[in-house]
């Protein structure tokens, strides 16, 4: 039962009839849009799978930590590459973590107001310098610091620690490593740098209200708040140093065996397989390169879910607490 | 004993902050080195030759190769704008049009989350991985080019693509919904909203996204070594079906070769793709200071 209308006399036009085609159409396009990114993404895995078939066959999966990459006998094993990956990515951030923290807390903390923004605007400037000039840099500038400087004193004070074996040649496994770290921290300083400029006002205030000294507030007021965001960025620097080729290519040395020094020449699945691409040994090779293409994809994939499954719990997780 | 305990509280701090603070040292020395580096060695290689002449013949006056002078990059420029054109014109609308879809069409639905995770998992993409995607596609279905520009292209736009979808999702997501609301309210229909007003007010994030991405991807090797082949050292620049070359893979060839002449063109491609990287990384922060200024109602 509706009320009859009580201003019968000023009905309102009704709105011109919208074509719904030119909707339609829209709606369509951008799905196509959509569709082509999500499709990008299946066929990434679906591609990498199908290209890397023969060596799956051949190897299975031994192939991931098989012993030798050895072309002239046809046997292909990823291990050492993927050792040289792990270390390398590993000292990496050994050494961005601490130094990019340590940068984030000056930035935000303790330096002065007219400091802050032009620093930290340079080094977000730096962290787009291509990979290929930090690996020109590195074999033009660091390699010979290395092999004149860093390295004969490593092997003279810490050889005992068995870590340093090997001639001082500046192009190895330790170097790669140095400039991965170079390459990773703007990254990893700006990411931490934004989380610890997130932590609201009052965290600080009342830390300093009840007298604690500038390190004890970041350390027990901000730290704990910001420290999703720092982990996040860590992992996420941990992704760009797995995945780096141009940057290792120049000074790792391309020498795929398992190695037990820091100064060997070593490998990692990216420069393996820029290294290895145009030489076509055997016809099981190129598979072989696209089968390290595969698990060097799983690993970032894996690598950066986490982070972001990080990044979101956490946001959840504050969320909840703010309301 | 009170008052020792809280000057040793504030030595350490003080002792923190100082040691903060050479973090900030220890993190600039590499970085000014290698900018510094770039300057030195690649500034005595700029001139009018290097902006118009080909990649000379190697010289080596130690192994009897005389060296003659000049010689320039022209092919690697022209290849470089080759694969930036292409790669934009290949990830830029599919980009903006899944963004749009997933803030305008999306709302809480499942599918425009996908959009969002999918665009951060392929951000995680070795860009070397994108190289032997490409490779594979086009040694599979169009096997006569692969190792081609366009092969190198479609690998680049790989990277591109989750840039531009995230920052232009993020630009339109600052568009308030009262606009839209507003906009259907006088009886446009939605994508005539979509387009010329939500789109237009986010088009600086928009623009500052698809800097970015080619900021990322004109930087790039290792897709190019693998999906593009090889194609410096031809006397003009190349269709591109042909094998590719770019500034930063002449950096790689350069670098590897004993030739002095080559060697000095490397660093002077390097200092040229920072000088581009930088000058786009200042373009996008300027656009997007414009852009806050103007919501900000300037």
């Amino acid at each position: 039962m509706t009320p009859g209308n009580p201003f019968p006399a000023t009905v309102p036009p009704r709105p011109p009839r919208i074509s719904k085609w030119g909707d339609r159409i829209y709606l369509a396009l951008l799905l196509l849009a959509t569709a082509g990114v999500v499709a990008l993404m299946v066929a990434l895995v679906a591609v990498l799978v199908n290209g890397s078939g023969l060596a799956f066959k051949a190897f299975g999966f031994s192939y991931i930590w098989g012993y030798y990459w050895n072309p002239e006998n046809g046997v292909y094993g990823l291990g050492p590459a993927i050792q040289g990956t792990l270390i390398t990515s590993a000292i990496a951030l050994l050494i961005a973590v601490p130094l990019g923290l340590g940068a984030a807390i000056f930035l935000t903390q303790q330096a002065p107001a007219w400091l802050r923004a032009p620093v930290g605007q340079l080094i977000e400037l730096l962290a787009a310098i291509p990979s290929i000039v930090y690996g020109f840099w590195g074999l033009i500038i660091l390699v010979p610091i290395m092999a004149k400087v860093v390295e004969p004193r490593l092997i003279k004070y810490l050889g005992w620690t068995g870590l340093f074996n090997a001639t001082p040649i500046g192009i190895d496994i330790l170097t790669a490593s140095l400039v991965l770290s170079v390459m990773v921290i703007p990254t990893v300083t700006a990411i931490s740098r934004d989380s610890i400029a997130a932590v609201p006002r009052s965290q600080k205030e009342a830390a300093l209200a009840i007298g604690a000294t500038d390190w004890e507030v970041t350390r027990h007021a901000i730290l704990p708040y910001a420290r999703s965001g720092i982990v996040a960025g860590a992992v996420l620097g941990l992704g760009r140093a797995l995945g780096e080729t141009m940057a290792v290519l120049f000074v790792i040395g391309n020498h795929t065996v398992i190695v037990n020094s820091l100064l060997a020449q070593g490998q990692t699945i990216p420069s393996l397989i820029a290294n290895v691409w145009f030489e076509n040994n055997t016809t099981l090779e190129r598979p072989a390169l696209v089968y390290a293409a595969l698990v060097l994809l799983v690993i970032t994939l894996a690598i950066n879910l986490g982070a972001r499954l990080v990044l979101t719990r956490s946001q959840a997780g504050r969320g909840a607490a703010a309301e | 004993m009170k008052f020792d305990r809280a000057a040793r509280r504030k030595v350490f701090s003080h002792s923190m902050t100082v040691l903060s603070g050479l973090a900030i040292v220890v993190i600039l020395v590499p970085l000014v080195s290698v900018v510094y580096e770039v300057v030195l060695l690649g500034g005595p290689a700029i001139n009018v030759d290097f902006f118009t002449q080909p990649i000379p013949s190697a010289c080596n006056p130690a192994g009897g190769l005389p060296c003659h002078g000049g010689g320039g990059v022209i092919v690697p420029i022209e290849g470089t704008l080759q694969l930036i054109g292409l790669s934009s014109l290949f990830s830029v609308p599919v980009g903006i049009g899944a963004a749009i879809f997933a803030v305008e069409y999306g709302g809480e639905r499942r599918l425009a989350r996908v959009i969002g995770m999918v665009a951060d998992v392929l951000s995680g993409v070795p860009s070397i991985v994108a190289g032997v995607f490409t490779w594979a596609v086009f040694v599979l279905y169009f096997p006569t080019i692969a190792f081609s520009t366009l092969d190198a292209a479609l690998a680049l736009s790989v990277l591109m693509v989750p840039i531009v979808t995230r920052t232009c999702e993020e630009a339109l997501r600052t568009v308030p919904n009262s606009v839209r609301e507003a906009a259907m309210a006088l009886g446009i229909s939605k994508w005539k909203m979509s387009l010329r007003i939500t789109f237009v007010a986010a088009l600086p994030g928009v623009i500052t996204g698809i800097l970015l991405a080619i900021a990322r991807s004109s930087g790039e090797a290792a897709p190019l070594l693998i999906a593009g082949g090889f194609g410096c050292l031809h006397p003009l620049s190349q269709g591109v079906e042909n094998q590719t070359c770019a500034l930063p893979l002449w950096i790689y060839f350069g670098a590897n070769n004993p030739y002095p002449n080559w060697i000095t063109l490397a660093w002077g491609c390097a200092l040229l793709l920072l000088l581009v990287i930088l000058g786009l990384s200042l373009l996008s922060r300027f656009t997007l200071e414009r852009m806050s200024r103007r919501m900000r109602g300037g």
